[in-house]
């Protein structure tokens, strides 16, 4: 085995918060000064930073040719990551080793100049990107047609449309040629054709020149496509390294530990999960037509508690309320206690892939009072639906739900012998 | 793909580059596009355009004429008024626009350094070109009006390069403090136009030295009054005198700027990221 692109190991940053709010202007800091010098005078110590470790100990190797992705919530320091990798800031402690060139791509358009046209655009902006001046002319038609803005380049890239301004951006930085490349979260812009044509690229990149790809992003369902790998990255720290389909699984199952809101004071939702109708606890959702949730429920008598469901897809596309306070004025019962509620819904066949249920309860007039996001978490199979073992997901472009109501119908259309069709 | 590993990169905390130097001279295509861009972009949308260079020092010198020659009424010697301070204004306006170019660099270009690696002096030295094609135009102008009104060069143009080079040093020696103070304190941004203007007095841009023996000393603690001696001298073919300690003086104070400059520069450089 040849020698890893990227290697990190022990890799932490520390940023300072309250320090740095305090030195925004000269007279803070000279004020500042002044009253740590009396307080070390005085008691002989410093003041008390509040320290803020968006990465600690990170630790991974990627092989020269893999696509690696990373995943995680907001905050869990993808972005520091990518900015200690691509050379923007430093870190704390540890170490990074790179074999090969680097070029970052945080931001699509980095560098553009809105007064100047399309085409003395690409040459800065390649320049800013790592290209020296005789790559970016043999590669210039290329890039153009990539980005299909041919009309337009000796237009100032101003009166762009969005669109064609993120097209040219990433047509310039998809011609780069390092050996290792990093991508954050580019592909949230663009029509959804442009992001098909974007991961192409992507994926011929390494696919066919052996390059290290890394890539951030939370597209779940690119990552799905692109990647092989995934480091699933939780409050700065390393949560789970593999291959992404088990990351992506380990990372959707965070969902359920999410915080919730609301403190449940009059009817607090202990636990829930996915059964059959006969109350047996299921592993999958496996297409049956009516879905059965299991919830316990303990309330303290309030009168017009009712309860919600929200049916949504990973990436947070709420698909289906279920909601009997609202269909029904159904109530729990104005008593004190802990009920077990089994939830009918009836769910249209769902493709296959990972599906998060947001459960609330509710008082009528005033709204939620506990509120679990992502309290369940169904895995929908749609394997065993069909007789042909079809499976259908949602990345591969089939959509949430199975349209299918049957065979097509047929009926012969007779043909006069000897008669021509207009 | 080249078959012998190149040495890997390492990153490291703490770890002073370096590569940094030889990392400077490999972004001097960098530099020239971003000095490119800066030109490109000075004048657009201006109705006048580039004649603003024109403009600007044309109506100074015109204002400063009267107020030193008309009503201060310094000693002008064998020389139209006009003439003197336009060739102090020549390297007083290289020196302010290269001065405000580099010092206002990091902070301007903050898109750039939060999102790409690059050595961040590039910056900086790229705002360079546009003070220097501003200053060739108005010199392009000003050379024929001193044959016109004074007769002719002498040799002593041959030093003009030296002494643009001296006002570029120091222009960027200051700069470079500056910039890389206001990424941490913007405070800076207010007191550079206050730099600015009092340097405007205390540099002989409206009168001449060699009529002022007694102020020479005092004068030469400036480093821009040997830049604007040494400018006059050289356009005018020796009609004003150059003063050789304060020429002198002028350059220590230039190299020990530029040192400093980059010595702080460098060292904060690796926070610019994490606090711009």
């Amino acid at each position: 085995m040849s020698q890893p692109a990227i290697e990190v190991s022990g890799l932490s940053k520390r940023y300072v918060i309250q320090h740095e709010s305090q030195h925004d202007n000269l007279r803070d800091t000279m004020h500042h000064s002044a009253r740590k010098l009396w307080r070390r005078l005085r008691w002989g110590t410093g003041f008390e930073k509040e320290e803020f470790w968006a990465l600690s100990d990170v630790s991974f190797g990627v092989q020269p040719g893999e696509i690696v992705g990373i995943i995680g919530r907001n905050g869990a320091g993808k972005s520091t990551l990518l900015k200690l990798l691509s050379r923007i800031t430093e870190p704390t402690q540890g170490k990074i080793k790179l074999r090969g060139r680097v070029a970052s791509l945080l931001e699509v358009g980095t560098g553009f100049h809105p007064e100047l046209s399309g085409r003395e655009n690409i040459f800065l902006n390649g320049a800013i990107l790592g290209m020296s001046r005789a790559e970016i002319k043999t590669k210039f038609d290329e890039i153009v047609a990539f980005a299909e803005v041919e009309k337009f380049l000796d237009t100032p890239v101003k009166r762009y449309s969005s669109g064609m301004y993120v097209r040219l951006a990433f047509a310039v930085a998809a011609h780069l040629e390092p050996e290792i490349l990093i991508v954050d979260e580019v592909l949230a812009v663009g029509d959804q054709q442009f992001q098909r044509k974007c991961l192409g690229k992507m994926e011929s990149i390494a696919q066919e020149n052996g390059r290290t790809v890394l890539f951030v992003s939370h597209n779940l369902n690119a990552v799905r496509q692109l990647t092989t790998k995934c480091v699933y990255l939780s409050h700065g720290k390393v949560e789970f390294m593999g291959p992404t389909p088990l990351a992506l699984d380990n990372y959707a199952s965070s969902y359920s530990r999410d915080t919730p809101s609301g403190n449940g004071r009059h009817a607090s939702i202990i636990e829930a999960h996915l059964i059959d109708e006969n109350g047996l606890r299921l592993p999958a959702h496996q297409g049956a037509p009516v879905m059965w949730i299991e919830v316990i429920v303990e309330t303290d008598g309030t009168n017009l508690s009712s309860i919600e469901c929200m049916l949504t897809d990973m990436d947070g596309t709420q698909l289906g309320l279920y909601s009997p306070g609202h269909f029904t004025s159904w109530r729990f019962p104005a008593t004190r206690g802990r009920w077990q509620c089994r939830l009918p819904m009836s769910v249209p066949p769902l493709s296959s892939g990972n599906y998060g249920l947001d459960i609330c309860t509710t008082i009528h007039g005033k709204g939620p009072d506990h509120y679990l996001p992502n309290a369940v978490i169904i895995e929908s199979s749609s394997l065993v639906n069909f007789p042909s073992k079809w499976d259908l997901r949602k990345e591969y472009a089939s959509g949430h739900f199975i349209l299918d109501a049957g065979d097509p119908k047929l009926s012969p259309l007779t043909k006069q012998p000897g008669s021509q069709t207009p | 793909m080249p078959t012998s590993d190149p040495p890997p990169l390492v990153i490291e905390a703490g770890q002073i580059e370096r590569n940094y130097w030889r990392d400077l001279w490999r972004y001097r295509e960098l530099t020239g596009f971003l000095a490119w861009r800066d030109i490109k972009v000075r004048y657009k949308q201006a109705v006048l355009g580039i004649s603003w260079a024109v403009i600007q020092p044309a109506v100074q010198t015109i204002l400063l004429t009267f107020v030193f020659g008309k009503l201060a009424k310094m000693p002008a010697g064998d020389v139209p008024y006009p003439l003197i301070v336009l060739c102090g204004l020549l390297p007083w306006q290289l020196f302010t626009s290269a001065f405000n170019g580099a010092g206002s660099s990091l902070v301007g270009n903050s898109s750039l350094i939060s999102k790409i690696y690059f050595p961040r002096l590039v910056v900086p030295i790229s705002t360079l070109a546009v003070a220097l094609v501003d200053f060739g135009i108005m010199l392009a102008l000003a050379i024929p009006l001193v044959i016109i009104f004074v007769g002719s060069l002498g040799w002593q143009l041959l030093f003009l390069p030296l002494f643009v080079l001296l006002a570029l040093v120091i222009a960027l020696g200051a700069g470079l403090w500056i910039t890389a103070l206001t990424v941490r304190f913007r405070d800076f941004r207010f007191i550079t136009p206050f730099i600015v203007q009092i340097g405007m007095f205390v540099t002989p841009v409206g009168y001449r030295t060699d009529f002022l023996p007694n102020w020479r000393d005092l004068l030469a603690l400036n480093p821009l009054a040997g830049v604007v001696d040494g400018v006059r001298w050289s356009l005018l073919a020796g009609r004003t005198d150059i003063y050789l300690p304060g020429l002198a003086m002028s350059v220590t104070t230039a190299v020990i700027l530029m040192l400093t400059g980059v010595w702080y520069f460098r060292r904060t450089e690796r926070q610019f990221a994490d606090i711009i």
